[in-house]
């Protein structure tokens, strides 16, 4: 794809026009030569308002998700990426294997097409890495002004191809989290590249698909009981949740979970958590205690897994609190953070 | 992290705490003057490694509590203008004035940016000459000197389209404040190591000796701060009252004397409104009248300012050590952080906010 130039007349239409989501010829040839040049070929019997899709089973995983990142194009990723792995992942945390998305774009009119072109190149990229395929869209253009440049929501289907139930209130006193590796490199990838926050770092974001590392577990019969991918809120928030939801309480240990060097340096300038920073490309898993050490084993020869580690146990404490053994072995409550992070003053 | 992780061993921790064991027979009221000290100490849990006789309470520390509510409505008005930048640290935004916040300012169209230097704002300031930027300048001695550094530059670079609202505050007579007041219940202060390190700390032992009490300078991380109390205990347990430097990698007696230059020049000490408590004399800081063309107060016409405190909120007892955040009736039931009903609860460096975060248990 990367190899590919853009098949649109780009010289004749630098930039989105509001025409270009008006249903007429300009949004035809820009679906033709621009969306299924790049996401497969148009369907024999012709582009129809809806897709048919045949599925293998008869347990399917849907899910939706809106991206509106800024900036487009961020240290190891862009909202293209981001747009498919989202998605994908939220599948693969219920054990689902992700099938299908759909892609709509909500356009500013005036975008580069040629910012466009690379975001559907990355889109395109993210697909094939993950095994998916794109198989419905649509596209909006709003007046200038009236929008961050794009915006993309992607729904995903996935089929469930295994008897686990993979869900909060399945988690057991004694289950045993485990974590795939290093927290809080996709929040502090965008906030560093954000005009009125200027710091330089080398971060990158962790943006992946985890569909593949958790096939890897299910396929090695390992017990899941509950999985989370620690998006916005971070790992905080995810232990939070599910121990509501679960009526169980939480212990982890502060000094088990693993934070990139440059990550917490950067998280001590701004005064950030990093338990609370957002990641992409991470998440926890809840398995029984004896088949810890083998899903971990699992994890560990996984590209995506190489830095993981386990951080803590469910406990039998009925109270819904996730508690924290910090640094220095002192115990505390994690609690699950009440609006944005801010940086501090000093 | 270098820096950090040595002053985070787990071992090196419970040393101290046995040694506090070791040396504590009386109980005694302790205050950590800073609010970053506060945030560690629960965040840490520093303070379930203590005897019980050792009681910790929260100083006034936290810049974000102490701004007076007046000031905040005036930001608020402030930023709330079409042509006006508001640039302010983050952790102002979400601080409730009479009616809104900074974030609601920005939700209805106010063009409100967070900045992490102040000269990120002088920088604004400079790529629009057409808008007014102004930078709230809240913050003890510690982020004096790069307040000051912004104003000193806009005026070097000739910029008239920027300003700073002031709302700087001292430590020193917050704390004769507290010890003078006849509810006082502090006998040993932690104090800021941060303000220290711009200050020095020669102002302190006057105090340590009127008020008879032990001063010790202290840094933020889990060891600094129980190396702190450890010192603190000791001098009390023994019956002295001195100034000692636990943070010395950092402080020096006279501090850093370019920062008080600078600081000097552009600020003079005046008497300061600290919300919840009141005002102090010599207490605050406003820029000189050299300077005072970049005062926002100036510029901007902000009379007819109606300010209304909650009457629940007890966030002056708790700024003064007097109350803890949990002996408050509307803690965590009508106060939370996403509802704040004073300042304490919003900062991340305040008491409520702290033991909301780290110490509830429900």
């Amino acid at each position: 794809m990367d190899s590919l130039s853009c098949p649109f007349p780009i010289q004749q239409y630098p930039q989105v026009l509001l025409a270009h989501g008006g249903g007429g010829k300009l949004m035809q040839q820009l679906i033709e030569k621009m969306f299924t040049q790049a996401f497969g070929p148009k369907p024999a019997s012709g582009l129809h308002d809806s897709t048919v899709l045949k599925l293998p089973a008869n347990k399917i995983a849907f899910t939706t998700d809106s991206f509106v990142v800024h900036p487009l194009f961020f240290p190891g990723g862009d909202i293209g990426s981001l747009a498919v792995n989202g998605t994908v992942n939220d599948l693969a945390m219920s054990g689902a294997k992700p099938l299908y998305l759909s892609l709509g774009f909500i356009i500013e009119e005036g975008l580069s097409m040629e910012v466009l072109w690379r975001i559907v190149g990355s889109i395109k990229k993210a697909a094939d890495r993950a095994g998916v395929t794109i198989v419905t869209g649509d596209t909006k253009v709003v007046d200038r002004g009236k929008g961050d440049g794009i915006y993309i929501n992607t729904s995903g289907i996935g089929i469930i191809e295994h008897g686990l139930s993979i869900v909060p209130t399945k988690i057991r006193a004694g289950d045993v989290i485990l974590i795939n590796g290093d927290i809080g490199r996709h929040g502090i990838a965008i906030m560093a590249t954000r005009e009125n926050l200027e710091f330089e770092t080398t971060i990158e974001s962790d943006c992946a698909a985890l569909n593949d590392i958790v096939s890897c577990l299910i396929k090695a019969g390992i017990e899941i009981h509950c999985m989370r991918d620690l998006t916005r809120g971070g790992l905080a928030s995810a232990l939070n949740e599910i121990a509501q939801d679960a009526s169980k309480g939480i212990q982890i240990d502060e000094a088990s979970v693993p934070v990139k060097e440059q990550v917490a340096s950067a998280c001590a300038i701004m005064g950030f958590d990093p338990l609370y920073v957002a990641n992409e490309g991470r998440f926890i898993a809840f398995v029984p205690e004896g088949q810890a050490a083998k899903a971990l084993k699992i994890l560990q020869n996984h590209p995506l897994g190489q830095g993981a580690c386990r951080i803590g146990v469910v406990s039998d404490d009925p109270k819904p609190l996730v508690t924290l053994k910090s640094f220095i072995g002192a115990n505390r409550i994690l609690d699950m953070i009440s609006g944005e992070q801010l940086p501090r003053i000093c | 992290m270098k820096y950090l992780d040595e002053y985070r061993d787990p071992q090196l921790a419970q040393q101290l705490s046995r040694q506090i064991h070791k040396i504590t027979t009386k109980p005694w009221v302790i205050m950590e003057v800073c609010g970053g000290q506060t945030h560690a100490i629960v965040k840490f849990g520093i303070d379930t490694l203590l005897p019980d006789k050792i009681e910790l309470v929260h100083g006034p520390g936290c810049p974000v509590c102490v701004t007076p509510l007046e000031m905040i409505d005036r930001a608020l008005v402030i930023a709330a203008r079409k042509d006006v930048i508001f640039c302010s640290f983050g952790d102002m935004l979400r601080v409730p004035g009479s009616t809104t916040d900074l974030l609601a300012v920005r939700a209805q169209g106010g063009d409100v940016r967070i900045v992490y230097s102040p000269m990120d704002a002088v920088k604004i300031a400079k790529d629009n000459p057409k808008k007014e930027i102004v930078f709230f300048a809240v913050g003890f001695e510690t982020t004096a000197p790069a307040n000051a550094m912004a104003v000193y530059q806009a005026k070097e670079l000739g910029l008239n389209n920027f300003s700073l609202l002031v709302s700087h505050v001292l430590v020193p007579p917050a704390m004769e404040a507290i010890l003078s007041s006849k509810s006082n219940r502090v006998q040993g202060f932690l104090a800021a190591g941060h303000v220290c390190a711009v200050m020095g700390y020669t102002q302190y032992p006057p105090i340590a000796a009127k008020y008879k009490v032990p001063i010790i300078v202290t840094g933020f991380e889990p060891l600094d701060i129980l190396q702190g109390i450890a010192m603190c205990v000791e001098q009390l347990e023994e019956g002295r009252f001195e100034v000692e430097n636990q943070y010395t990698r950092s402080v020096k007696e006279y501090g850093n004397q370019h920062a008080q230059d600078l600081i000097s020049k552009v600020f003079q000490v005046i008497p300061r409104k600290w919300r919840g408590i009141g005002e102090i004399p010599q207490s605050g800081l406003s820029l000189t009248d050299q300077y005072k063309d970049y005062d926002a107060e100036i510029k901007f016409n902000l009379e007819g300012i109606k300010t209304q405190e909650s009457l629940e909120c007890i966030s002056g007892l708790i700024l003064q050590g007097i109350k803890k955040p949990n002996e408050c009736s509307a803690f965590g039931v009508k106060c939370t952080p996403e509802h704040p009903l004073g300042a304490t609860m919003v900062s991340s460096e305040g008491a409520c906010s702290a033991y909301y975060r780290y110490k509830r248990t429900s």
